[in-house]
């Protein structure tokens, strides 16, 4: 009994702590983390069995916070993202909406897609978008497939209506297919 | 159940049949608040509940004084880094929502609550199950907006909270979304209180008093529950629509898709400024209650006064476009509304008159702390409604607007207009609820600190502003030299935070170890002095006949009663709407936990609201297995003529 | 002890009115007709308010003090001949009240109509819009290559009438320059027109008076009016192209800005660097303030800008780059000789 009382309230200061995360604005991450210069590998095929799998300090930070991905959400449109990849549907570039990622859908791949381009047309935005930008558009890029937090993925823009918007997106894995 | 209730004698024991001891006795066991738990969560007594009501919205005062404060504090200086923009720009909103939507509207229906069934001689509210579920909504509407921003969840768009600002694109994360759901909560329970006073003041009077027999404070609390049910819904309407832009990406307040960002405006305003007027109309009630008592004669032009506050009420509904002078309206509409607005300077200016024409051709005044507040509503509302006719005004408007000038005239309105009268209102009603006398030296000390406090912190308000400080800045350049008024400034709202520290000094000790009141300290005229204090649960032993609107002071000896409500079951008498003839006996509802339930469920369906739209869908099971249980028949016999 | 308290509080009062009457952004020192008549009616509805003001505080103090005979012990005796006279005193009070309301509304329309009617004659059109937390300025011209796009700061001929179109890119804001006009929104959505006309050559301080997000206390703008003269040639001055760099530093900092983030978001005519989500910087030197008026312009400034301009302004949308200090110190020196 006791400790189901216990439970119970760990529970209630575990969810909105959670939410205290998902709501943090921070405007000047801690430079202590640095730019994250870790090789992020492009297949998780390695010889003698599978690779843990790397994640970046950062990545945490700027995954399910609603600041970073309305952020995010912003520069991708500031910095003409939409040019390529077409509001995430897809254009020259592949789309973003999908479930297909050509170099790994997790932040940290996207992060060093953006960080360094990739053959047949992404170019390298280093140097050019502030590292801490790179996390935040990687971010909202995962939300355009249904990937972030519902609670922490970006609503509608006062704009015309490309697609429904990212809080609202299904995620594109499980779209269409039987659970 | 007992036996008895199953099979009800066809007429119970009526209270012609006992005498005055066992009368009291039965009445007291029949509508006595059960002890434990349950009991506490199933209350239905609307001393019981208004007293919780009082004691949180005082909480709420205290948090929103302190959100205050510490603005102040940032703005004590020129570039202060003591908060940032983000904290900062939660901090004014948390203290404008809170003062407006936790602390002013509850506290003014919540002193109706206690007051009018007392004041109109009945025993309970009209819908007292609806009552308690009120106060749990609005409790839980409360508790959620703070405990959002002690997870730094808190709103940080202003009170107003004007599209797109805080619309889908530009508020990232859910502290838009609590706000919104922060207004319905409080809102649903604001139109609950409404419509009990409304049924309980029309039809539930004491014989014999008809429409021109009712205290000038309950005709207060009438208008400005009738103000409250064509008001609020149009904040919620504005609030709904939001979320819903948020929440599932309708495109209401979007102009790329054919909305439109000024109509949440509209909406708002037409809610906002009703709003002044529905904190504002109680207090005018309270002093209509203060000024005869300690001027020893019956108010002055008591007609001229019920009319104008009936004209403040409808009149308050046509003025909300001067809030939106500066969005580039029309300017022949723009005109049209600064007519509407200095219009209701008359009314407002009648009952100035009528007040201090009371005063002037009294008895000797009796010049305590009640009065005292009083005076120093005159000093400030005054001057905050002359600075209202200002504002009124569209070209003096578009140079006022938005800046510290505003800060300054709305607070004299609602501090001056609304919380001074609050304040004598405590010192004039507490004897009432606690049966014991505040202390007068307390009292006193307290309301010149709050005066001089009060004054040194807004006056100089109007001056920064008319030097260019807008509002809602986080800090200000050096080089514009508001550094040292707003030294100033922050020092009088310290001494004025004082001022209500030694207020609740006086309030607990005051309760602990006052002088021992009595039934009438004060010797007023009205129904609710009639009773001891606290009063009973049942409030009056047997219901008074009333022949002048004075009724105490008519008649110096006993009072007539109506006799005939049962005391083994609880009975209350109904009236007819006009002249208070005695109608009907009609059953007033027993203790229930299901109202509790309720506010749980809808409570927690307005939570999951903010997270997914499915949670409506979903939250309506509890809601409605709460809704059952509470309506659940019990077989009570039919309403008996 | 609260008499003397009130005496020093008074005086306190009274000088900062009057020191505020200087005050460079303030609507009680007009520098434009519009600015003017509004300051005549504020002035005009203070005096009044006051006086009414006294005249009723007048009744209070006369209700204390008034020596009054003890009543009988029954309240509800009133003496009906002085209900009589109370009710008529009463009654020219709301008659009195209702005269002055009257009064107003009207003294106020018609101020309203001398405001509209100001600057009919508009010679400049400038299209502002507001952006979170700066202010886009461009001057509009029927030719294409006369159009002037520059940011924060708004130039005028003094004397003249110019009309500005308001708009927004993101949230509501308001143009506010008190002592040249009242207020009117910027709002996403609609153009509100507005017309501005200063008497004297000045630099008249405003700032966004709705709010409107986090750095709604930094989002300011300076009105500049010139001489006619000196409009025109800083008119033609602003339309050219940036300048070459003149020395190694600037030339270094003119390749770390292109090679850098900051070419991201900002434009210099005349060099690659063209994106138009951030403000204008061809002759970012020639302008008074930076970040909308957060800070004045100099080197240091400028470099602390750079270097951490969300220590300066949270949630700006200018970001915290990786720059080293030589990389800093070059396109400081750059954006310095941009004049």
């Amino acid at each position: 009994m006791k400790t189901r009382v216990l439970l119970l309230m760990l529970l209630c200061v575990a969810i909105p702590v959670a939410g205290c995360e998902r709501e943090e604005r921070n405007t000047r991450p801690d430079p202590a983390l640095g730019s994250s210069e870790q090789g992020v590998p492009v297949t998780t095929l390695a010889p003698g069995g599978e690779r843990p799998s790397l994640s970046d300090t950062k990545a945490a930070e700027f995954e399910n916070n609603a600041y970073h991905l309305s952020e995010g959400k912003r520069l991708f449109d500031w910095f003409n993202c939409s040019g390529c990849h077409a509001n995430g549907g897809g254009g020259m570039g592949p789309a973003l909406m999908d479930d297909k990622w050509i170099y790994g859908g997790s932040i940290e791949s996207i992060h060093a897609t953006i960080r360094d381009g990739r053959p047949n047309g992404m170019p390298s935005f280093r140097d050019r978008i502030p590292d801490d930008q790179i996390w935040e558009l990687a971010a909202f890029v995962r939300a355009l497939s249904g990937n972030a937090s519902k609670a922490a993925a970006p609503s509608r823009n006062d704009d015309m209506m490309a697609h429904p918007s990212e809080n609202r997106l299904p995620n594109a894995t499980t779209l269409g297919k039987s659970p | 159940m007992s036996s008895a209730d199953l099979a009800p004698k066809p007429e119970g024991i009526l209270d012609t049949e006992l005498d005055a001891e066992s009368l009291r006795r039965r009445l007291a066991e029949t509508w006595k608040t059960r002890s434990g738990l349950v009991g506490f969560l199933s209350s239905v007594d609307h001393k019981v509940i208004a007293r919780r009501y009082l004691i949180t919205a005082l909480i709420f005062l205290c948090l929103g004084g302190l959100s205050a404060v510490a603005m102040r504090v940032q703005l004590s200086g020129p570039e202060r880094g003591l908060i940032g923009p983000d904290l900062y720009n939660q901090l004014f909103t948390m203290h404008g929502v809170t003062m407006m939507f936790l602390f002013a509207v509850p506290i003014m229906q919540a002193v109706g609550l206690y007051l009018v069934p007392l004041m109109v001689g009945t025993r309970n509210i009209a819908f007292p199950r609806l009552s308690a579920f009120s106060y749990w909504v609005y409790l839980s509407g409360g508790v959620f907006v703070w405990v959002s921003f002690f997870l730094n969840m808190g709103p940080d768009i202003g009170w107003f909270a004007y599209v797109p600002l805080s619309g889908p694109e530009f508020a990232p994360g859910k502290r838009a979304d609590v706000w919104a759901q922060m207004i319905t909560y409080t809102e649903v329970s604001s139109l609950a209180v409404a419509v009990a006073t409304i049924v309980t003041v029309l039809k539930q009077r004491a014989p014999g008093m008809s429409l021109d027999r009712i205290p000038l404070f309950v005709w207060a609390i009438l208008v400005t529950s009738f103000v409250i049910v064509f008001a609020m819904p149009s904040v919620m309407i504005a609030s709904s629509f939001l979320i819903l832009d948020r929440l599932v990406g309708t495109h209401i307040f979007n102009p790329a898709e054919g909305g439109d960002a000024l109509i949440f405006q509209h909406l708002f305003w037409f809610f906002g400024h009703p709003e002044v007027y529905i904190i504002f109309l109680p207090a005018t009630g309270m002093v209509s209650a203060i000024v005869p008592t300690f001027a020893r004669r019956p108010i002055f032009g008591y007609l001229a006064l019920v009319l104008s506050l009936i004209a403040v009420g409808i009149l308050s509904f046509g003025l909300w476009v001067h809030h939106m002078f500066a969005t580039g309206l029309p300017k022949l509409g723009a005109s049209f509304f600064t007519a509407s607005s200095m219009l209701i300077a008359i009314p407002n200016g009648i009952q100035i008159f009528c007040w201090l024409a009371t005063l002037w051709s009294g008895g000797p005044l009796r010049l305590k702390t009640p009065l005292l507040f009083v005076f120093g509503f005159f000093f400030i509302f005054v001057a905050g409604g002359l600075t209202g006719v200002m504002l009124a005004s569209v070209p003096l408007d578009l140079q006022v607007h938005d800046t510290y000038f505003v800060v300054a005239h709305f607070h004299y309105v609602l501090i001056g207009g609304a919380v001074f009268p609050l304040l004598g209102a405590t010192y004039y009603w507490f004897p009432k609820l606690t049966g014991r006398m505040m202390s007068e030296r307390l009292g006193r000390w307290h309301f010149w600190l709050a005066f001089i406090g009060f004054n040194a912190a807004f006056f100089p308000m109007h001056i920064v502003g008319l030097w260019g400080m807008p509002r809602r800045v986080y800090t200000y350049p050096v080089e514009l030299g508001w550094g040292g008024i707003n030294l100033f400034i922050t020092a009088g709202a310290l001494l004025f935070f004082l001022s209500f520290v030694l207020f609740v000094i006086n309030l607990a000790r005051s309760a602990r170890s006052g002088e021992a009141a009595g039934e009438n300290p004060w010797d007023a005229g009205t129904l609710e002095w009639a009773v001891s204090s606290p009063p009973p649960n049942y409030n009056f032993a047997r219901i008074p006949v009333v022949a002048h609107s004075e009724p105490l002071w008519a008649e110096r000896g006993s009072m007539p009663v109506a006799a005939g409500l049962r005391v083994d079951a609880r009975e209350v008498l109904i009236s007819t709407v006009a002249e208070a003839k005695p109608d009907l006996r009609e059953k007033s509802a027993r203790p229930s936990i299901w109202p509790f339930f309720s506010a749980l469920s809808v409570g927690g369906t307005f939570l999951g609201s903010i997270f997914t739209p499915w949670a409506v869908v979903w939250g309506a099971l509890p809601i409605a297995v709460s809704l059952i249980g509470w309506f659940w028949p019990k077989g009570a016999p039919e309403d008996e003529e | 002890m609260t008499k003397a308290a009130g005496r020093i509080a008074g005086a306190v009062l009274l000088a900062f009115i009057l020191s505020g009457c200087s005050g460079v952004q303030s609507a009680l020192d007009p520098k434009g007709p519009a600015a003017g008549e509004l300051a005549r009616l504020i002035w005009f509805f203070t005096v009044l308010c006051t006086i009414i003001w006294v005249l009723v505080m007048g009744v209070v103090a006369g209700i204390l003090l008034r020596r009054r005979q003890r009543r009988l012990h029954d309240p509800l005796r009133v003496d009906q001949d002085e209900e009589r006279t109370i009710s008529r005193v009463v009654i020219s009070a709301v008659g009195a009240t209702a005269l002055v309301l009257v009064g107003l509304t009207l003294l106020s329309f018609f101020a309203n109509r001398t405001l509209a009617g100001i600057g009919e004659d508009a010679v400049l059109t400038i299209r502002l819009t507001g952006h979170q937390w700066w202010w886009e300025v461009r001057y509009e011209n029927a030719e294409p290559n006369r159009i002037l796009t520059t940011a924060n700061e708004i130039h005028i001929p003094a004397g003249e009438a110019v009309r500005l179109l308001l708009e927004s890119d993101d949230v509501i804001h308001s143009f506010w320059v008190p002592s040249l006009h009242g207020k009117l929104d910027l709002v996403p959505g609609m153009v509100n027109t507005l017309t501005l006309r200063a008497d004297r050559p000045g630099i008249y301080r405003g700032q966004c008076a709705e709010f409107c997000g986090a750095q709604h206390a930094h989002m300011a703008t300076l009105v500049v009016a010139q001489p006619r003269a000196e409009f025109d040639a800083w008119y033609d001055e602003q339309l050219k192209s940036a300048v070459e760099p003149s020395s190694e530093e600037q030339r270094t900092g003119r390749d770390t800005f292109l090679n850098g983030p900051c070419v991201m978001c900002h434009r210099i005519q005349g060099t690659p660097a063209g994106a138009i989500t951030g403000p204008d910087l061809t002759h970012v030197a020639s302008r008074q303030t930076i970040a909308a008026g957060t800070l004045r312009f100099s080197r240091g400034n400028l470099a602390a800008w750079i270097a951490d301009p969300q220590g300066i302004k949270p949630g700006s949308k200018m970001p915290v780059m990786d720059l080293d200090g030589d990389q800093l110190n070059a396109i400081v020196a750059y954006l310095e000789s941009l004049k």
